[in-house]
């Protein structure tokens, strides 16, 4: 069973990276194939584990200010910004779609 | 002295004077600009760590060392946050970004005192089993120029020996392992999410702790898997694997994920009598395509318990060879989680690309990742879509719950420890390796390290024997959760068995004769 185009596309959009070639496809095919092999395990009524520290309460701290006023740190790394403020490109603008997109799906 | 262990021998040589923090410290800078070609090491922070040593020689001049870590040089897998200092996961992402800040890890090495020499080299982001798929370059296995390595290879010619027969580091914290392997540190960090720690302990020769999950801060680690991420310990012996412990572990109010509850650093007994142990070998880690070489140092290694007095026994964990299936899924998943915060906005790589945010953050992580990273991306995000949601992520859950469960049958039978071989092979030489692409490496080579990862138990690779090419081959021992101290004492009395032979490196020996040319001292060899 392969992976339609159309759910590739949808990949792409979802995860903002392309599969740039048929190797990207194919990778993405044997790793299905691989987890396919999880079916034959019988996990009737089993519960789904998120954390092997589930019996254990998760530590929470009082709700305080302790920390911050670092924003001259936080602002060093970022490449485009204004005063105080992060750059963005315009929002609200979805990709292309897949026709009028570069990318190398389109081919197929 | 840079073969000296920590507790015994290099911390007393300091307090003692016969050899300063700055002196420790220039020879392994000197000695790490001679094993360039290890290319273990990404950034080498010479200026900062020569004026940490010298703080730490005044502190020793008052006689008031800050503890056993004081003036110790160490290096730091490049995927920890060090303020200051780059920090790039060997991707081009991150390259060029310089921390605000320090790992809780690296923080309390460095308010004990360690020296930070630099940031190792490792697999893009962590993912890989090689060290070979970052973008600086591969890592090259220190064994590779070993004596005894080089007098078991048949080089077809001179020149191409060297070049073209050197063998993997192991991933992905094989910089790490390489440092420590090679002495230009005395310890270091690495991180273990499906046996980065571990792989490139046995393949470099060293010991590789992978604590419990929730003992050790992972704040400041780039995460991974952050169900399965914890940060590894990387030494040349077992002592030094618990000085460390003791300094790392504890609760951390960053880090809601470490357990609250007191941790209290211990000092290794040494083992005599072993008559009340109890060893379990899971029969299902005699996985295909383990080398008979170490199919037979597992099974003299479970003799050797069994005539010191020790209960051998045979034990099953049914749901082994799911475990790579499972994780395969979880880590894909995670990851396309986790790699969603680099979008070129406020660090990192950013594209020259305008039209829209969408457009722009697709063209930096189109630049920024290797195919390995885009993969797991993209594998994690068609795993996670509704239509597959229940029958790979959550079906993954439920199996992980499985795999959990067989350790604690296993060790609620009544078993302390288990022993396992840690690799299926001894290191394989490099052109060999990349001719499998990097997600089936994984799968292959994290068969036998990644279930103690799924459980969140502690487990340790102890450097056993050397191969038939003479490469380093370690076995690793599994212990119950947070039970490091049992698990650590008894890889104590197994190293003592088994006298793993120290690596014999011209680079080093060149080091170590330079300075001490007037010293004779047992612990040169």
């Amino acid at each position: 069973q392969k992976v339609s185009v159309e759910v590739l596309d949808h990949l792409e959009h979802l995860a903002l990276v392309d599969f740039r070639d048929w190797e990207g496809v194919e990778r993405l095919q044997k790793a299905i194939q691989f987890a396919d092999q999880l079916q034959e395990v019988n996990t009737d009524g089993v519960e789904p584990m998120d954390s092997v520290l589930e019996d254990r309460c998760l530590y929470l701290r009082e709700d305080d200010v302790t920390e911050g006023n670092c924003t001259k740190e936080l602002l060093e790394n970022a490449r485009e910004k204004v005063e105080e403020y992060f750059v963005a490109p315009p929002g609200n603008i979805p990709l292309p779609k897949l026709e009028e997109r570069e990318t190398f799906l389109q081919g197929s | 002295v840079l073969k000296d262990g920590l507790r015994s021998q290099v911390s007393a040589a300091l307090k003692e004077g016969r050899v300063t923090p700055t002196e420790l410290c220039q020879r392994c800078l000197a000695l790490i600009k001679s094993t360039k070609f290890l290319n273990a090491y990404i950034t080498v922070a010479e200026e900062t760590a020569l004026k940490q040593a010298e703080e730490s020689e005044e502190r020793y001049k008052r006689g008031q060392p800050l503890g056993v870590l004081d003036g110790i040089p160490i290096a730091v897998k490049d995927n920890f946050n060090t303020a200051g200092i780059e920090t790039t996961c060997a991707s081009n992402m991150l390259k060029g970004y310089i921390s605000p800040y320090n790992a809780t890890v690296v923080q309390k090495l460095l308010d004990q005192g360690a020296v930070l020499l630099g940031k190792t080299n490792l697999d893009e982001f962590a993912m890989g089993s090689g060290s070979t798929d970052g973008v600086f370059g591969p890592v090259r296995n220190p064994w590779s120029y070993s004596k005894q390595y080089k007098e078991k290879s048949v080089p077809k010619s001179h020149s191409e020996s060297r070049e073209s027969n050197w063998v993997i580091a192991g991933g992905s914290s094989g910089g790490s392992a390489a440092a420590v392997s090679s002495f230009t540190c005395f310890a270091a960090l690495g991180s273990d999410t499906g046996g980065s720690t571990r792989s490139p302990a046995a393949h470099c020769g060293v010991v590789g702790l992978k604590p419990t999950y929730g003992l050790i801060s992972r704040h400041g680690l780039i995460p991974l898997v952050n169900s399965m991420d914890v940060p590894g310990i990387l030494t040349r012996c077992v002592d030094d694997a618990a000085v460390l412990l003791g300094s790392l572990a504890g609760h951390d109010p960053k880090d809601s994920t470490t357990i609250q509850d007191d941790f209290k650093p211990f000092e290794l007994p040494s083992l005599t009598d072993v008559s009340k142990l109890s060893v379990g070998i899971p029969k299902e880690y005699h996985a295909p395509g383990l080398s008979s070489e170490i199919l037979a140092l597992w099974s003299k290694a479970a003799d050797l318990f069994k005539n010191a007095g020790a209960k051998v026994v045979e034990v099953s964990l049914p749901h082994t060879r799911y475990s790579i299936v499972c994780y395969h899924v979880l880590c894909t998943a995670e990851v396309a989680s986790n790699m969603a915060r680099f979008d070129g906005l406020e660090y990192g790589h950013r594209s020259d690309m305008k039209d829209s945010t969408e457009s722009m953050y697709a063209a930096t992580r189109r630049e920024g990742f290797n195919d390995v990273v885009r993969g797991r991306i993209l594998s994690g995000n068609y795993f996670l879509l509704k239509q597959n949601y229940e029958k790979y992520f959550v079906k993954a859950q439920k199996v992980r719950r499985l795999i959990a469960n067989d350790f604690v049958k296993v060790f609620r039978g009544g078993v302390d420890i288990l022993l396992t071989p840690t690799t299926l092979s001894d290191a394989a030489p490099y052109t060999e390796f990349i001719q499998e692409d990097n997600r089936t490496r994984s799968a292959q080579d994290d068969i036998l390290t990644q279930a103690a990862n799924m459980a969140g138990l502690p487990a340790i690779n102890v450097p056993t024997a050397l191969s038939e090419r003479g490469l380093p081959v370690g076995l690793q021992f599994i212990g119950r959760s947070f039970q490091e101290k049992q698990l650590l004492t008894v890889a104590k009395w197994f190293e003592k068995q088994v006298q793993f032979p120290v690596i014999q490196l011209e680079e080093v020996k060149r080091h170590d004769n330079g300075v001490f040319q007037h010293q004779k001292s047992a612990s040169f060899s």
